[in-house]
């Protein structure tokens, strides 16, 4: 079975977020009522697994393994089936 | 064991880009250095084992992605991770720099209060102020005795290194960030923290803490003391004339404060194998 997962890494709440600010200045330096901006990651998988529940639990472990690191960040992910 | 007989391997793959000076330094100490293209431990054709020293030198490896140095990391646990263990568990030191850092504390091998993490139990974030800063700074060896890569450099003195990068933030989970830094203290593990010239703490202000870190820190070692990862760049202080300000001085040192952490090192090889 194929699959494809979206996944989405950003910041956990209380990390400092440099990218975010400095493009909410930017935004704010253009006239838009902007208070807070996250930037966030994402990655879309394509991979092959026996189940969706195969599939859920091996993006589980990418984002573990690799595509966040735990210290500072979060990360979810949606799953689907693909022909 | 003779300097001549020192094997220092440097690590290289796409992105390295500091691995000609760092071999630079070891070779004027007298040792053997090579550069060694990961591929070449990957396939077999050069051994782990047969080196003394490992090196992660400085650069974007793999451009970066996903996060500064994590793509080499976990490649290398997956792959090598027996080899580096075997090579950790016989006291041969490892160094990091500036990328090396970031690829030893994806790799979970720093801070590595106990051997190496699955996880990364640290991370070094984007820095703040925001964007790639490269600047000479002053850092103070906080280090009691443990770290095998400062034993030459006395407890509090100061040394003049540059830095060059845009995610050197140390960081710990927020959560547990009091206690990993007592557990770190305690474990004598704290290495380098970012002072001013007079060698007062920078406390987090810009430009003496270049890059936001958490409690100044700019390298620490692992548990044992023989791994360290550091943000400077010592091999681009190792000689006077690396100096920014060498033209102006009356009298130009024949090398500079960098110098020091390979000396510390080589001298740890030589007395204890």
């Amino acid at each position: 079975m194929r699959f494809k997962a979206r996944v989405e890494v950003s910041l956990k709440p209380g990390h400092s977020d440099p990218e975010g600010e400095t493009t909410a200045r930017a935004l704010r330096e253009l006239n838009y009522p902007v208070k807070n901006v996250g930037v966030s990651k994402v990655y879309t998988v394509f991979f092959e697994a026996s189940s969706k529940t195969e599939a859920e639990e091996m993006v589980d472990e990418m984002c573990r393994r690799l595509l966040a690191n735990p210290t500072k960040d979060d990360y979810k992910f949606e799953v689907e089936e693909i022909e | 064991m003779k300097r001549e007989a020192i094997r220092v391997c440097i690590l290289r793959v796409g992105g390295t880009n500091c691995d000609a000076e760092t071999k630079r330094a070891f070779d004027d100490l007298g040792v053997k250095a090579e550069i060694i293209h990961f591929n070449e431990l990957l396939r077999g054709r050069k051994q782990l084992a047969d080196y003394d020293l490992l090196v992660f030198p400085g650069g974007f490896s793999f451009g970066d992605y996903v996060r500064a140095g994590a793509i080499w990391a976990k490649w290398f646990i997956a792959k090598l991770g027996k080899n580096l263990e075997e090579f950790m568990d016989q006291e041969k030191p490892i160094l990091g720099i500036c990328n090396g850092f970031q690829i030893l504390v994806e790799a979970g091998i720093l801070p590595g209060f106990e051997g190496i993490s699955k996880y990364p139990e640290a991370a070094l974030a984007t820095n703040v102020p925001p964007g790639y800063n490269c600047r000479w700074v002053y850092v103070k060896n906080e280090n009691r005795g443990k770290c095998v890569f400062t034993s030459k450099i006395p407890e509090k003195s100061v040394l003049r290194i540059p830095v060059a990068h845009s995610e050197g933030r140390f960081v710990f989970p927020k959560e547990r960030e009091k206690n990993l830094l007592e557990r770190l203290l305690e474990n004598d593990q704290l290495v380098l923290r970012y002072c001013h010239k007079n060698g007062e703490p920078a406390e987090g202000e810009y430009p003496a803490n270049p890059n936001g870190s958490f409690y100044d820190i700019a390298g620490i070692c692992n548990s044992t003391g023989t791994v360290l990862g550091l943000m400077p760049h010592p091999e681009r202080a190792y000689y006077g004339w690396q100096l920014p300000d060498w033209t102006r001085l009356k009298k130009v040192p024949n090398y500079a404060d960098g110098k020091l952490i390979f000396e510390s090192v080589i001298d740890y090889l030589t007395r204890k194998f």
